[in-house]
């Protein structure tokens, strides 16, 4: 059986999509591109049904801020695998922090439940069809989603915290 | 049920219990909740909570420097932490391009494989404990004690191990630390013989894990199973053979795999990976042996801009103190990338999602956690099964707290 090649994804995806993905690229191999958000379901069922691709495992699902980018600030990146293949590829779509809905693949990977609850409950993105989204690590009290840039971390250097217990 | 015992509308449907299970019943061995709902004692739904001991890791590993990320991948599976401190150090390998030397490689691996078996040990003699059977977890645990003693002689701790350096380990192993190796390749083999005649064939435990908690191939695969639960259900995945890390396509072993996926599968999965870790050390350790002269006091790569300089050069050596000092706050440079690097850790693929933009610290950082990923399975898990069955289920799914939260 012949290795599945990048290129090989890339050329399928492209003749059943057509020119709809950007920022094609293989860092440290792996192939990595983005698509319009309102496909993500389409794309990822295309990855997973069609016998020659069969990307049956989401290894990792989770989103970075970028507050640079105006209008597509969110990123909620899919981490796929062909094990058969032993193939990886890396699957973005970005988002708008004012209106962060994305798809949710909880109907295709049953794994993809806790992961989503994670990038909610860090980054605000509101997965559409999703069972459950409610936050998983954090309280349930919460008004904000910690992991979005504008949140710093606390100034090492601050002297106004006289805090008899941690010493500081 | 005669017909002459009427009962109220609706009693049937209510006479249900409530139990909370956890987040600190010992049973549960870390800090989640599970609440079931009870018919007597079957269960009838589970919801499970976790993030009691969040702790922030992906948000504070953006304003740290590689080097001080390291002790936070310790806190993730704690029972092996080793594996997770490599995990991070081949990572920044791979960003940072640098080459190990094989001697390295090797040290590494027996290290890993020591920390695998370290962490097997631990679950499947606690499956043990929780259905019933203490002794084979005090005999075991002897020998838990004496890899940690491996590890001390290697980086001066033991649980929380911060073992290693971008590039190798922070001295070269002493004497001492390939006796005890040795000690533990002699003595181990008769420990884990015993403790498999304990309970391999023991009739209470086979009626206790056969047909507990089962989960087939498929369920296993949508539910993004890895390491020894994904193999118990039959599915020959291993990091360490499909993306070899730290030279393991040198070594040969064998990925043993179940078929049911259940308890007793998952019990006799790790068993066997605790003989095929026994094994590749032994490779791993005749390999370093067979290193002569120069080649034998290899302990890291020449990498001087990552790899930190010995504690005595720094104090006498100008370049030494400079480039520690570089080194320490963040000041080397770090190429921008973005790379997925994973492990075969002890209950899983743990991978590291890393994206640099050429900044001292990690743009963004996210643990790929294992257990994390299949407790989400717990409910369907036990649904229908008895109460006791959740019990043993959760402890022979490995769950660690630690890696759960983040």
């Amino acid at each position: 059986m012949s290795q599945l090649t990048n290129e090989q994804i890339r050329v399928a995806l492209i003749d059943q999509f057509g020119d709809i993905f950007t920022e094609w690229s293989e860092p440290f191999g792996m192939l990595t591109f983005a698509a319009p958000k309102d496909l993500n379901l389409k794309v990822l069922q295309f990855l997973y049904d069609q016998e020659s691709l069969s990307f049956r495992f989401m290894t990792d699902l989770q989103a970075v801020h970028y507050p640079d980018r105006t209008g597509e600030e969110l990123c909620v990146v899919y981490h796929l695998h062909n094990l058969r293949d032993n193939v990886r590829i890396r699957f973005k779509v970005y988002t708008d922090i004012q209106k962060p809905d994305v798809f949710s693949a909880t109907a295709l990977f049953a794994t993809a439940n806790f992961m989503e609850r994670e990038t909610y409950d860090f980054f605000g993105v509101n997965f559409v069809g999703h069972p459950n989204l409610i936050r998983v690590l954090n309280v349930d009290e919460m008004d904000y989603f910690p992991l979005r840039k504008e949140f710093p971390l606390e100034d090492q250097t601050r002297v106004d915290k006289d805090d008899e217990m941690f010493g500081r | 049920m005669s017909e002459d015992i009427l009962l109220p509308e609706g009693a049937g449907e209510k006479q249900t219990t409530i139990l909370n299970l956890g987040p600190t019943h010992p049973a549960t061995h870390g800090v989640f909740q599970n609440i079931l709902e009870l018919d007597g004692e079957r269960i009838l739904k589970a919801t499970s909570t976790v993030g009691y001991i969040h702790r922030a890791f992906e948000k504070i590993a953006e304003r740290r420097p590689l080097y001080q990320i390291t002790p936070l991948t310790d806190r993730l599976n704690y029972c092996s932490s080793p594996i997770n401190n490599m995990g991070w150090h081949l990572t920044c390998e791979k960003l940072l391009g640098v080459q190990t030397p094989k001697r390295v490689d090797y040290l590494r691996v027996i290290i890993m494989e020591l920390a695998r078996i370290a962490d097997h040990l631990i679950c499947n003699s606690i499956v043990g404990v929780d259905s019933g059977a203490y002794s084979g977890f005090l005999y075991l645990m002897q020998y838990r004690e004496l890899i940690y003693e491996i590890y001390e002689e290697v980086c001066g701790s033991r649980l929380t191990t911060n073992i290693g350096r971008i590039g190798g380990f922070e001295r070269n192993f002493t004497n001492t630390a390939f006796e005890k190796l040795e000690k533990f390749l002699k003595e181990y083999p008769a420990q884990l013989t015993e403790f498999e005649k304990l309970f391999k064939r023991n009739r209470i435990f086979m009626e206790r894990t056969i047909g507990c908690g089962p989960i087939s191939a498929e369920r296993a695969l949508n539910y993004g199973f890895t390491g020894p639960n994904l193999r118990a259900a039959g599915v020959d995945y291993d990091v360490r053979v499909h993306a070899p890390y730290s030279s393991y396509q040198d070594f040969d072993f064998i990925i043993p795999v179940g078929t049911t996926g259940d308890c007793y599968d998952r019990f006799l999965v790790r068993q066997q990976e605790m003989w095929q870790s026994l094994s590749i050390i032994t490779q791993a350790y005749k390999k370093v042996q067979e290193f002569k002269g120069q080649e034998a006091e290899v302990y890291h790569a020449d990498t001087p801009a990552y790899y930190l300089p010995e504690k005595k050069d720094v104090y006498t050596k100008m370049e030494a103190l400079i480039w520690h000092f570089k080194i320490i706050m963040g000041e080397t440079a770090i190429p921008p990338g973005e790379l997925y690097h994973s492990v075969e850790g002890a209950n899983g693929e743990l991978g590291f999602y890393l994206i640099s933009d050429g900044g001292r610290t990690p743009y963004r950082l996210h643990f790929r956690r294992p257990c994390f990923i299949y407790y989400q399975a717990f409910p369907e898990l036990v649904e229908g099964g008895l109460l006791s069955d959740a019990i043993i289920t959760m402890s022979s799914l490995n769950l660690i707290a630690g890696e759960l939260d983040a």
